[in-house]
């Protein structure tokens, strides 16, 4: 039988793993940041001419301030009452929020890649309403107007969402590219709707109710002893409802029936008609939650935010959201840390790059290196490179 | 002429305009997509192949004393290629020999190549000292050489002969690509790569190569789409954000288009016109203005949703769309 | 004598553990009809895969025209002339007919579909097909698209044809037709080989027979010289002995009456044609017949997952004793109608089981709509996953392993031991022990004998017959999606069974039958 060995054929070739210890997988996730972090600074380095270690403290003070040794107050304290740490954590809650809103419609595997257009819809209504409820009644009920204006947020959303994913579940209409569309949409809609509100031609909606304030989210108060930033007091509440929102999203993942049912669906559509889920309603109702909380996330964005609605209100997040939530398998819990590590660099490289008086844009560059390795280092973690080698 | 000729026939060539650099997203989105790829980074690739012939103009009008609009042409030429073709193989390795998720790949090449873009558009003349914002008088000057004599004839000449080589080009192409897919061997292989890769596949065609030959040739087709509207359309300068969303205007197309490369050579005229009718319109209020801009990615839904209603074979995306292929072993 | 136009010498191939094809021989004549018999896993289809390039021979011969040739991918096997129409088609739905003939081609000159679609007809002329060259794979029938596997194969200049399984998906009509093709082709000196299963369709067709049985070889005859019950004992062997346990049934009553179902699939090909019969409570009532002869779908249309074109489906409850109907209801449906009714699919993975989910997780399929909270409870799974994993000894980390890791007899306790778990009055298995060893099979013989015992209505559908004879009270025999016969399962006789199996009652389209 000697013929049979002349076979010619690669030295290698790819097989499924049938699973991964977690260590390991931790491992080439580790392996693969690093490797990233290495491709960053010196993509860093050739731009900017910043030494690796004066980059990582450049970085590490976008999101945390300089540590000011002549300050009565401590390392931490620093940190707290600080204004870029605030904002970090502003920042990180809203690419968090909308991160949780992808969340359950990706677990079952439908592509709603149209956060982008829920949020803004979402924003445009919670606008609407700050900008046509601001008069009589509702100088003396600003928290009603609030209220209102997270209704009709939500509902927005909900509206923007649920369009593409009645038109899946019916006809099975590719979902990826409905909902791209959907996101242009409603960038054209803000911006007509700006041009209808600001008639002077500007196109810039500008801060609505600059004055009474009607319609702002409320600012926390922190005694006055403990010299808290303004970013803390006027963010405070955005990112307390934004952790709330993670865990109930958690909890609605991993204890609910209908987180159940939508794993199911995701995973298998034949096990979820075996045992008799409603696959066309569990799609339905999986994009009224998401579309709700994109909406939440537009109300946040407006109320607890910019008191104002641009075609730029969900600052890109609609897309990396998608990519957090994804590089976070989908647990609320991870997304934290993937948000944070995608706030932290992207922060971090536009201060650099905006002190040398480069353009902002370098955030982008770097976030897109680590996002790019993290993509790879996947296939290390479902399938192994195995010696080819025959018997016989 | 009536002023409202001349106005329409400007109309019709700014049209022409806008729709170039959609003709060359689309084309080679549709290439793409035939091979199974659904490459969400043709936006980002677009801004890449602008921005890549940006670098390569303005190095060579830079550093030389006396520039040749003929070498300013090529050298920018092969600078955007090549940045193009770079994305275009990460997103190729990644998806195709890594398996990973396609819209999370594209998506994210997206956000690195506009970053990118807007990193050196804004910052480039940083690094040689200059301040202000790009302008390539030579290169721009060469991209925008119109056929002599033609160009001046009324009327025809404004509508058919007042462009760029680049747009003539991005037709070519759309048509060698309509001929290709339909009247080639290797096109044939490539549609059933994209329809069915294990079929292809046990009929002796290399899968693997397929893919990657489609999305390298598509990105590099869809980053001609940015030179041409840097370098002509808004006459070699950069503005942040200026190309704007046309990157996804032009996978909308791919489906207005019906897959097809030779409607994408019209739809990306309806396209651009749609794009900037609303300056045309005298009279239109501002709101107005922005619901016309809506119009192209409105009937793209209604496209969309008409297609898989009817669930006619031929109109709907490869079948194999967005999954990755895997040769399973027993 | 004259050299055979395909020879194989001594052929061994093992997956594994497993042998599939264990010292075959097999050789075939320019201008002769072979078939090839053997039961389901006999490993004909793996014998076939060798000589097509699919897999490679461990051991053994390959001869085309009396040279010794190596055949290491399909490439080689079209260049040696060989051209296999598998039983699953490999056509692009989208691509016209002449496109899927031109798809891979290595042809010199420039490429025209016209040229191909010419060519086409050429061949459709020859053998008397009838198929249109440009109509769409998507647009044809079954039967269409066969004949496009066999263009394709005959475009390419094979001299040697392997057909795995043709004529089932083919009516009676489609089938004559195929065969006439076919002999036609032996004229034109072509060698084939048939895969097959139903007797009276060998006998019409082939020259000789070679017949298979577990991986062994058993030998050649001469068509002319046999008959179908010494085919029938050749392909299912004598009885053996497999000590399983079986207890009178004790209070039958009727529990799951069907009657007259007719279902037909996608294709339009009828998958059951008037299936009756009666499943009674402690009774295990089996069910015997080829792959693919309507088991499944008579299953789904139970469960709910199947749309009947005709027929009722009857379930007598044991606390009224009223008849419920479960026709066309969904699962939730007939769950939400008080039937306990449990279904161990073929596709473990793919429909009983969520294979990324725990073990935990699994055992809530069932149960996790139970009660009026919003969350689902986990506490009672968890001692369910407790129990069934030391209950029926499933090798695990623990409960929250993922049952994707767990192996094939592991993952099919789990699956098993979650349907009776329920308590059901019926419990339908589909091929429960396929793939499983020895003591993994008889743990779940074990556990269907208790549910029997239990006063559970259950249908086993099964594919060794030795199984069958001894686990089960009554044996149903479905051929081609209709029902042949209903044996004792105490006084069947495999061959009998066998008999059954493979017999057309649609066809009369040979003499030979009976």
């Amino acid at each position: 039988m000697a013929k049979q060995n002349k076979v010619h054929e690669p030295p290698f070739h790819i097989v499924k793993r049938p699973a991964i210890a977690r260590w390991k997988a931790l491992l080439i996730r580790a392996v693969a940041i690093l490797a990233a972090l290495a491709v960053s600074s010196l993509v860093l380095f050739v731009l900017t001419k910043k030494s690796p270690l004066e980059a990582m403290k450049l970085v590490y003070e976008a999101s945390f301030g300089a540590y000011n040794k002549s300050s009565e107050l401590g390392f931490f304290a620093q940190i707290l009452t600080g204004r870029k740490f605030w904002a970090m954590l502003q920042e990180l809650s809203m690419l968090l929020v909308i991160g949780l809103a992808v969340t359950p419609a990706f677990k079952m595997k439908y592509w709603n890649l149209g956060a982008q257009g829920q949020v803004l819809f979402g924003g445009l209504c919670s606008v609407a309403v700050m900008f046509y409820l601001n008069k009589g009644y509702w100088e003396t009920h600003k928290w009603l107007v609030v209220v209102l204006m997270l209704a009709a947020a939500m509902v927005g959303g909900v509206v923007w969402a649920v369009i593409p994913a009645i038109f899946k579940a019916r006809w099975n209409t590719n979902e990826s590219l409905f909902t791209l569309m959907m996101n242009y949409i409603a960038i054209q809609l803000v911006s007509c709707m700006i041009n209808v509100w600001v008639p002077t031609g500007s196109s810039v909606m500008g801060v609505v109710n600059q004055t009474t304030q009607i319609g702002w989210m409320p600012t926390m108060v922190f005694p006055e002893s403990w010299g808290m930033s303004p970013s803390a007091k006027n963010y405070f509440f955005n990112i307390i409802i934004v952790v709330l929102l993670t865990v109930v999203m958690y909890v609605y993942l991993r204890y609910s029936k209908h987180g159940y049912e939508l794993s199911v669906v995701g995973e298998s559509v034949n096990t979820a008609n075996y045992i008799g889920i409603n696959v066309k309603k569990v799609i339905i109702r999986t994009l009224v939650f998401s579309g709700l909380l994109c909406g939440v996330s537009g109300f946040l964005l407006v109320s607890g935010t910019d008191h104002s609605i641009t075609t730029g209100l969900d600052r890109g997040y609609g897309f990396t959201a998608i990519i957090v939530a994804w590089l976070a398998k989908f647990n609320p819990l991870m997304m934290v840390l993937t948000s944070f590590l995608i706030v932290f660099l992207d922060k971090g490289a536009s201060d650099i790059a905006m002190n040398m008086g480069f353009n902002e844009s370098v955030g982008e560059i770097i976030s897109g290196i680590i996002i790019l390795f993290i993509i790879g280092c996947e296939f290390f973690i479902n399938y192994r490179i195995v010696k080819t080698h025959r018997e016989g | 002429m009536p002023a409202i000729v001349t106005k329409i026939i400007a109309f019709l060539a700014a049209a022409v305009v806008q729709g170039i650099p959609l003709i060359y997203g689309s084309t080679g989105e549709i290439i793409t997509e035939k091979s199974g790829h659904l490459n969400l980074g043709i936006p980002g690739i677009m801004y890449m192949g602008g921005i890549s012939g940006i670098i390569g103009g303005y190095l060579y009008e830079h550093f030389s004393p006396a520039p040749i609009g003929i070498v300013a042409v090529l050298i920018s030429l092969v600078s955007s290629l090549l940045g193009s073709a770079l994305l275009a193989l990460i997103y190729s390795f990644l998806t195709v020999t890594l398996r990973a998720n396609q819209n999370v790949t594209g998506l994210s090449l997206t956000i690195f190549g506009v970053g990118v873009g807007n990193f050196f558009g804004g910052s480039l003349l940083k690094f040689f000292g200059e301040s202000g914002s790009i302008y390539l008088a030579t290169t721009s000057a060469a991209y925008r050489t119109t056929i002599p004599f033609l160009s001046k004839i009324p009327v025809v000449g404004t509508l058919f002969f007042s462009y760029g080589f680049l747009a003539y080009l991005a037709v070519v192409i759309a048509l060698l690509a309509s001929r290709f897919l339909n009247k080639t061997r290797a096109g044939l292989s490539l549609r059933a790569v994209g329809e069915s890769p294990a079929t292809a596949d046990a009929a002796g065609v290399n899968v693997t190569a397929y893919k990657y030959l489609a999305t390298l040739i598509g990105g590099m087709i869809a980053g001609l789409g940015g030179l041409y509207f840097v370098m002509d359309a808004t006459g070699g300068g950069w503005t942040n954000g200026g190309f704007g969303d046309k990157g996804w205007l032009a996978i909308a197309i791919v489906i207005f288009a019906l897959w097809k490369p030779k409607n994408s050579i019209f739809c990306s005229f309806i396209f651009g016109g749609l794009y900037i009718l609303c300056v045309y319109i005298p009279g239109l209020s501002a709101p107005m203005k922005e619901v016309i801009k809506m119009m192209p990615y409105v009937v793209t839904v209604a496209v969309l949703i008409f297609i898989s209603i009817r669930n006619k074979r031929e109109n709907l995306p490869p079948a194999s769309l967005g999954v990755s292929y895997f040769r399973e072993e027993r | 004598m004259s050299t055979p136009a395909i020879a194989l010498k001594n052929i061994t191939k093992t997956f594994g553990q497993i042998v599939a094809n264990k010292n075959i021989n097999l050789s075939v004549d320019a201008g002769e009809i072979v078939a090839l018999l053997g039961e389901n896993g006999s490993g004909k289809t793996t014998l076939m895969n060798m000589i097509s390039g699919i897999y490679f021979p461990d051991e053994g011969q390959i001869f085309i025209n009396g040279e010794e040739v190596v055949i290491k991918s399909p490439k080689d096997a079209f260049k040696h002339g060989i051209g296999m129409i598998h039983q699953h088609f490999k056509l692009v739905e989208l691509f016209s007919a002449a496109e899927n003939v031109a798809l891979g081609l290595q042809e010199k000159g420039k490429y025209d579909i016209r040229q191909v679609s010419a060519k086409v007809r050429e061949i459709t002329e020859r053998y008397g097909f009838d198929i249109d060259p440009e109509k769409k794979i998507y647009e044809m029938s079954v039967s269409e698209k066969q004949t496009v596997e066999i263009i394709k194969v005959l475009y390419r200049g094979a001299n040697i044809l392997i057909l795995d399984e043709p004529t089932a998906v083919l009516t009676p009509q489609e089938t004559q037709k195929l065969f006439a093709v076919l002999r036609k082709m032996k004229q034109d000196g072509k060698s084939i080989i048939i895969i097959t299963h139903k007797l009276h369709e060998v006998l019409a067709i082939s020259d000789n027979v070679a017949v298979l049985r577990k991986g062994q070889y058993i030998g050649t005859v001469k068509t002319s010289d046999t008959n179908e019950s010494q085919l029938t004992e050749m392909m299912v062997g004598k009885k053996i002995d497999l000590n399983i346990e079986r207890s009178e049934p004790e209070l039958s009553t009727d529990r799951l009456i069907v009657r007259g179902v007719d279902i037909t699939n996608h294709d339009g090909v009828k998958v059951l044609d008037d299936v009756s019969f009666t499943a009674k409570s402690g009774e295990i009532l089996g069910i015997a017949g080829i792959a693919g002869s309507g088991q499944k779908e008579l299953l789904e249309a139970i469960a709910g997952l199947q749309k009947l074109d005709g027929g009722e489906i009857g379930y007598v409850n044991p606390a009224t004793g009223v008849e419920e109907d479960l026709r066309n209801k969904t699962p939730m449906q007939i769950r939400e109608l008080g039937v306990r009714l449990s279904f161990v699919p073929e596709d473990r993975l793919g429909m009983g089981l969520v294979g990324n989910m725990d073990i935990i997780d699994n055992m809530m399929l069932r149960s996790y709509k139970k009660g009026k909270s919003v969350f689902v409870e986990r506490k009672g799974p968890r001692e369910l996953a407790d129990k069934v994993i030391s209950d029926l000894e499933v090798v695990t980390p623990g409960p929250t392993t993922p049952v994707r890791r767990l192996s094939g007899g592991n993952v099919q306790k789990v699956l098993v031991g979650r349907e009776i778990a329920s308590a059901p009055t019926v419990l339908m298995a589909a091929y429960p022990v396929r793939g499983l060893d020895i003591n993994s099979s008889y743990a779940i013989y074990n556990l269907l004998n208790d549910q029997k015992k239990n006063g559970v209505a259950v249908i086993f559908v099964g594919e060794d017959l030795d199984v069958l004879i001894e686990l089960c009270d009554r044996i149903l025999v479905l051929c081609a999606g209709r029902v042949t016969g209903i044996l004792d399962g105490r006084t069947a006789d495999k061959s009998e069974i066998g008999m059954l199996m493979t017999k057309q009652t649609g066809g009369k389209n040979d003499g030979k039958t009976e």
